[in-house]
């Protein structure tokens, strides 16, 4: 009976458990696992689970709160924007202390000091120790950072090459591999990364210092004076250095700024008035200065779709004569092509291009690009030329040949030419699908269209006009080009009714 | 030599069935022969193994002296060689749809004779002229009528100057009128030393202008001469089915 009793008082505060945790009310908070440790990543026993010292920190914030934390997975480049839309309360993984963000977002005091480093392979130790030494290197790393913006500065001062990535851990991997002469990132990824990959060297003296921060929307002010509060008292009790100690980027920089953020009187950063009319009050400067860029990036994207496509129409071509015309194993190999480019992602195959046979052929970027869709729109445009190049009457083929054609002059006189007429329309409208996959590339580095945009938006902390601009110059591309296969298509459509 | 064209024993099949078995036929030069018989009786076939368009698995065909055997498709050699002796000019005209009728004549001369082009457009305007379809020289296939279009496919199969050409049911699509027109031109070939070997239905069109009439049945000649004699006086039952069923048409 005592048994009876004491079991139903157990499922009784099980119950009043549950409900209580259920009840308490929660705070949502943004990063990006992708970013991996030490910042937020899936634990290895259990990967349901996130661990690092920025999910440590939020669990300290939420237990301030008297709430209880909640993970909202967000691409890092997107933070500053779905914290704005409402996402969730707070990002924080890694997030920058920058006046753009400051302005634009309701930012928390600094909670780490972290310094920009320039790491290199180890055979080039002492030989690249700033950025001046790098004039005419390439640099690399993560796009839309203080070290992005740093390197930017320096194409112009130091005219080192800036390269971009979108994420952290593949510029390590193209230094190693040589792409790179050096990457300038954050001095916690740089430890991380030298862990990683072998035989590199991190420069020890910092090309710049900042802070991570956490940011709110600009509504939120009153959540972040509160969420300020309790950062200073875990840092004054020493919980804070207890997480990074255990995190190991506990440094000798910390307690100087601990210090710092502690003795400032009432930490409330300045920029306070932020509103939602943000936007409308933006720089016309700010815009105007990214102009030559998306221009710049509009060529990239012009290039590199022209000669894409050029390089398509190439292969599907010789891809699609094959198929007609070749023996039983040429049809059975070009034909698996076929299968295999279209039936996987592009951006697969643009991976696999240049980071997956880096070991065995190191393309340059742009080239990498340039194959990956040009050869994956060959697999396309062999299907339009064949089903063209079947199109055509059996009849006119026989007629050509009764006149004494060979082959050869068959399809290069009569049956290309209209094979090329009917399929100029599907052409065309790969073309303009073409120019607008080009912005897959970004995930190579090659900065073009999209990409420049995306930079420009975070930059400023906002899409309508970046937006605006890119879908203009996306339309001043391709419209001339729907225009001209209209017409031609209007004077030979007729011919091959 | 036995003269522009001799088939012998020529048997064809397409699976099981036995489209042609065992067709003998010769044609000296100068003659314009009718090829009768009611339809799929295997008339455009014969000219089609004539053309090297299709192979067959017996007998022989002597074009000019270029023999074609059964078997797999003829060497590379052998069918340029029999280009030069046999034109063909098919029911549906197949023109090029993308060049003028002036491209269409002038097409194989450049490409196949290496012809100048001016030399080449020169001949093809005389052929044009002779055939009175110069006025639409630059016109595109599409644009042609039937009977336009006709004449430029003779024009194009003419400039290559075989000496034999074939042409498959050329009276198909034309009125009465157009058909006389027709087989005047036909006797003008004929008359600068041209052969020719039609397929038709019409026993008209034959009698007027054939030197000799062949009748195709079941993939068999079953009666062969002089066309007003076949024709007026059908010794067998197909010819006399062939001469019935094209009086109902009329």
């Amino acid at each position: 009976m005592r048994a009876i009793r004491r079991s139903a008082f157990l499922v009784l505060a099980v119950v009043f458990a549950t409900v209580t945790w259920a009840q308490t009310p929660i705070l949502h908070w943004g990063g990006d696992a992708e970013g991996g440790a030490p910042f937020v990543e899936a634990d290895p026993n259990d990967p349901s689970n996130l661990r690092g010292f920025d999910v440590e920190v939020a669990g300290e914030i939420a237990r301030g709160l008297g709430r209880r934390p909640e993970f909202v997975q967000v691409s890092f480049s997107d933070i500053d924007q779905s914290v704005q839309r409402g996402d969730f309360d707070i990002g924080m993984s890694g997030v920058e202390d920058t006046p753009a963000r400051r302005k634009m977002l309701a930012a928390t005091i600094p909670y780490f000091e972290f310094h920009e480093v320039l790491t290199v392979r180890a055979e080039d130790r002492g030989k690249f120790a700033t950025l001046a030494a790098l004039r005419g290197r390439r640099v690399g790393t993560l796009g839309g950072t203080i070290a992005y913006e740093k390197l930017l500065a320096a194409q112009m001062t130091d005219g080192v090459i800036c390269v971009s990535y979108d994420d952290d851990v593949h510029p390590y991997a193209d230094l190693r591999a040589g792409r790179l002469d050096a990457v300038l990132l954050d001095n916690i990824i740089a430890a991380r990364s030298m862990r990683r990959v072998p035989g590199l060297y991190t420069e020890p003296q910092p090309v710049a210092t900042s802070h991570y921060i956490g940011v709110l929307a600009t509504t939120n002010t009153a959540l972040r004076d509160q969420i300020n509060g309790i950062l200073q008292a875990r840092m004054a009790d020493g919980t804070l250095e207890r997480i990074y100690r255990k995190w190991k980027i506990w440094d000798d920089y910390q307690p100087a700024f601990f210090a710092s953020v502690l003795h400032a009187e009432k930490a409330v950063p300045q920029h306070e008035k932020k509103t939602a009319e943000g936007v409308a009050t933006q720089d016309l400067g700010i815009v105007l200065r990214y102009i030559p860029a998306l221009l710049r990036a509009s060529l990239i994207t012009i290039v590199l779709s022209c000669a894409a496509m050029a390089l398509a129409v190439l292969v599907g071509v010789f891809i699609a004569s094959g198929r007609v015309y070749g023996s039983a194993p040429v049809r059975a190999i070009l034909t698996m092509y076929v299968e295999v480019v279209r039936g996987t992602p592009v951006l697969l195959q643009l991976f696999v291009l240049y980071y997956g046979l880096s070991s065995v052929i190191r393309l340059p970027a742009f080239l990498a690009a340039l194959l990956g869709l040009g050869l994956n729109y060959a697999a396309y445009e062999s299907e339009i030329y064949r089903g063209a190049l079947e199109a055509v009457p059996r009849g006119q083929l026989e007629a050509a040949r009764t006149l004494g054609l060979t082959e050869s002059q068959v399809l290069r006189l009569v049956r290309g030419p209209q094979a090329f007429r009917i399929a100029l329309a599907p052409m065309t409208n790969d073309f303009v699908a073409l120019l607008k996959d080009s912005s897959l590339v970004s995930v190579i580095t090659v900065i073009e269209l999209t990409k420049q945009t995306s930079i420009f938006a975070a930059n400023i902390g906002s899409w309508v006009i970046p937006g605006i601009l890119c879908a203009a110059l996306y339309l001043v591309l391709s419209l001339p080009l729907s225009r001209l296969a209209g017409r031609l298509e209007m004077r030979w459509k007729a011919a091959t009714e | 030599m036995s003269g522009v064209l001799s088939i012998a024993n020529l048997r064809l099949c397409r699976g099981e069935r036995e489209i042609l078995r065992g067709v003998n036929a010769d044609v000296r030069a100068g003659e314009l022969v009718a090829l009768m018989g009611l339809s799929g009786g295997g008339k455009t076939t014969v000219l089609r193994c004539v053309a090297a368009l299709e192979t067959f698995e017996d007998g022989v065909i002597d074009v000019g002296g270029v023999v074609l055997r059964p078997g797999p498709a003829p060497s590379r050699n052998t069918i340029r060689e029999l280009r030069t002796r046999v034109g063909m000019v098919f029911q549906l005209h197949y023109l090029f749809e993308h060049l003028s009728a002036m491209g269409n004549v002038t097409l194989a001369p450049m490409q196949v004779a290496h012809v100048p082009r001016a030399e080449a457009e020169r001949r093809a305007s005389e052929l044009l002229e002779a055939l009175g379809v110069a006025h639409r020289r630059n016109a595109l296939p599409r644009e042609l009528s039937g009977g336009e279009a006709q004449r430029v496919a003779i024009a194009r199969a003419m400039a290559m100057e075989p000496p034999l050409l074939l042409m498959d049911e050329p009276t198909a699509s034309l009125d009465p009128a157009r058909r006389g027109e027709l087989g005047e031109t036909l006797l003008q070939l004929t008359a600068t030393g041209r052969t020719l070997v039609v397929t038709t239905h019409d026993d008209d069109f034959a009698r007027d202008f054939a030197t000799r009439v062949i009748i195709l049945a079941e993939g068999e000649v079953v009666e062969e001469g002089n066309p007003r004699e076949v024709l007026t006086n059908p010794q067998h039952a197909a010819t006399k089915r062939l001469l019935q069923s094209a009086r109902s048409e009329k």
